[in-house]
């Protein structure tokens, strides 16, 4: 069973692998998928590029690891330059101009002003990375968006949650109008 | 009634299999990649009236958990690579004094130091012979994280059951990949406790007498009985006696009661392996490349694959390798070592020349390419 691979890239702290977990636990708990998330790890975090990967698939999964994304988010040039070759050929990428300028790449790129948006819109940057996963679920539909709202329901102290739904669907529509 | 579906870390599957299991104590050094059990541990056990203890290294954690065992509890510790080097003597002591207890070692890159945040499985042969002197230990792994659950409940299991040390030979990989758990209800996965003697308090009490059934019924320590605990050759009340005949039964005892159930001890995962000509031999981490490697051979190559996961590393499972290699073209030990269960594997089976090795020792995960690669060369076909 082919699973779809998705690897974000941020700079530590930007919050991406929290948008990870909670894609790949709407897509388990929610949908009935399978799902398999993990992060780079060492001793360079907050601020250092960070790499979240996920597998979701109907099947099982057993390599861990992205070796070839369908879909590359990219939030931090570093980032995006030691991993934007884990594309698949024809892939798409979502990144951030704010923090991104892409290189020469064969895939679809789409070039979306999320940062600015969420400061615009909500006025605090900490619900960036629930934006993120809006746009990216958004452009590709790879969860339904109540599944992430009861994720992030499940997760977050209900004083918060409006401000993150908000974000997500900020992030839904820079998605769709964009794909 | 509803599953409970957790998406969690592989350190939180192996801490709810210690919780499911009954460890009520947990003693430990923090050490990369294993402190989210211990972290975990720290604010689960004290909220069911289990007791944590951050202790002041690692030979102390290793020590600590041996008396809260003799004491009565079902005990843990956690730690990796050089934290598992200076525990080797604190796991010869338990043994020797045949104390039930749990000890994770979550592998990182070695040897000394090595790579703290990374992938290997370099300790397969420690855990069976990093204590000094002739003794036999059980150790176990996973591959997937409701394993990772259910195998941390064997270990109690079995270390209860047999009054020996348990190692978990998880890794980095397995430890922070999150994946799926569904956490069964009480009662679905058995949970075995000591024995414990019947003889009344006041009455003379054996430590180490075997009784009808085969069993060393122990005694909480500090409940009544008077016996004494010594890592010197002992007799049945636990006193040093070096006589030739009580040392040479009592070495007998600890290496015969694991050895003689090695089939017994035997847990195993058998995938795509009815019909295999060629067979992986895998553990860990490594068994899902090499599942993944058997699927893409059957689907694009018509090529029969089959991988056998040992759960039990050791005792290895000799008579179960050997018979479910018995038919098999070619024989793939995949390990993230320079080669360490890959000549268990040769000893056992009637053609070792039948036999190779893939492995990665560069702290990566290996890959289904790399397992593939060693099927490309045997078979002569690749995907």
């Amino acid at each position: 069973m082919e699973s779809t691979g998705i690897v974000f890239t941020a700079s530590g702290g930007q919050g991406v692998i929290t948008t990870a977990i909670i894609l790949a636990r709407s897509a388990t708990i929610f949908e009935g998928k399978n799902a398999i998330q993990s992060q780079s790890y060492g001793a360079a975090a907050r601020g250092g590029a960070t790499r979240a990967d996920i597998l979701i698939s109907a099947g099982n999964i057993y390599y861990p690891k992205v070796e070839e994304a369908d879909v590359f988010v990219a939030l931090m040039q570093e980032g995006y330059n030691k991993y934007a070759s884990l594309i698949k050929p024809g892939g798409l990428m979502i990144i951030d101009p704010r923090y991104v300028k892409p290189g020469n790449i064969n895939a679809k790129i789409l070039a979306l002003p999320m940062y600015d948006t969420v400061v615009k819109e909500i006025g605090k940057p900490i619900v960036y990375s629930v934006c993120v996963l809006g746009a990216l679920i958004g452009a590709t539909g790879i969860c339904k968006p109540e599944s992430a709202i009861s994720v992030i329901q499940d997760a977050m102290p209900a004083a918060f949650f409006d401000m993150n739904k908000k974000a997500l669907e900020i992030g839904i529509t820079l998605g769709k109008e964009a794909a | 009634m509803t599953q409970n579906i957790q998406f969690i870390p592989g350190s939180d599957a192996c801490i709810e299999g210690a919780l499911y299991a009954g460890c009520d104590f947990f003693a430990g050094y923090p050490i990369t990649p294993s402190s989210e059990v211990a972290e975990g541990l720290a604010a689960a056990l004290p909220k069911r009236g289990g007791k944590f203890i951050q202790m002041e290294d690692e030979i102390a954690s290793m020590a600590c958990i041996i008396g809260a065992a003799l004491a009565g509890k079902k005990v843990m510790t956690a730690t990796s690579g050089p934290g598992f080097s200076l525990k080797q003597e604190g796991i010869g002591y338990a043994c020797m004094t045949e104390t039930p207890c749990v000890i994770a070692n979550i592998q990182r890159g070695g040897p000394s130091t090595g790579n703290p945040t990374h992938v290997a499985q370099g300790d397969t042969m420690q855990a069976r012979w990093g204590s000094h002197g002739d003794h036999s230990i059980i150790a176990m792994t996973a591959s997937n994280l409701q394993d990772v659950f259910k195998i941390t409940v064997e270990a109690f299991n079995l270390a209860e059951q047999y009054r020996t040390p348990v190692i978990l030979m998880f890794d980095e990989a397995t430890q922070h990949l999150r994946e799926k758990v569904v956490i069964p209800e009480p009662g679905e996965i058995e949970v075995i406790d000591r024995i414990r003697t019947k003889i009344p308090v006041g009455e003379q009490y054996y430590p180490y007498l075997t009784d009808a059934n085969g069993q060393r019924p122990m005694s909480d320590f500090g409940a009544g009985h008077r016996f004494h605990v010594t890592g010197l050759h002992h007799n049945i009340m636990g006193f040093p006696d070096v006589s030739p005949a009580n040392v040479d039964a009592l070495i007998h005892h600890l290496v015969d009661k694991i050895e003689n159930k090695a089939n017994e001890l035997a847990r195993y995962k058998e995938y795509y392996m009815d019909d295999a000509d060629y067979v992986i031999v895998a553990y860990g981490t490594t068994t899902r490349s090499a599942i993944q490697a058997a699927e893409d051979y059957r689907n694009q190559l018509g090529i029969k694959v089959g991988v056998l996961e040992l759960q039990t590393v050791w005792p290895f499972a000799g008579d179960i390798v050997r018979e479910k290699c018995a038919n098999a073209k070619a024989v793939i030990v995949a390990e993230m070592n320079m080669g360490q269960i890959v000549n268990e594997v040769k000893r056992v089976v009637a053609q070792p020349e039948k036999v190779f090795f893939s492995n990665r020792v560069d702290n990566q995960i290996i890959k289904p390419s790399d397992i593939k690669a060693a099927l490309r060369m045997i078979t002569g076909k690749g995907v």
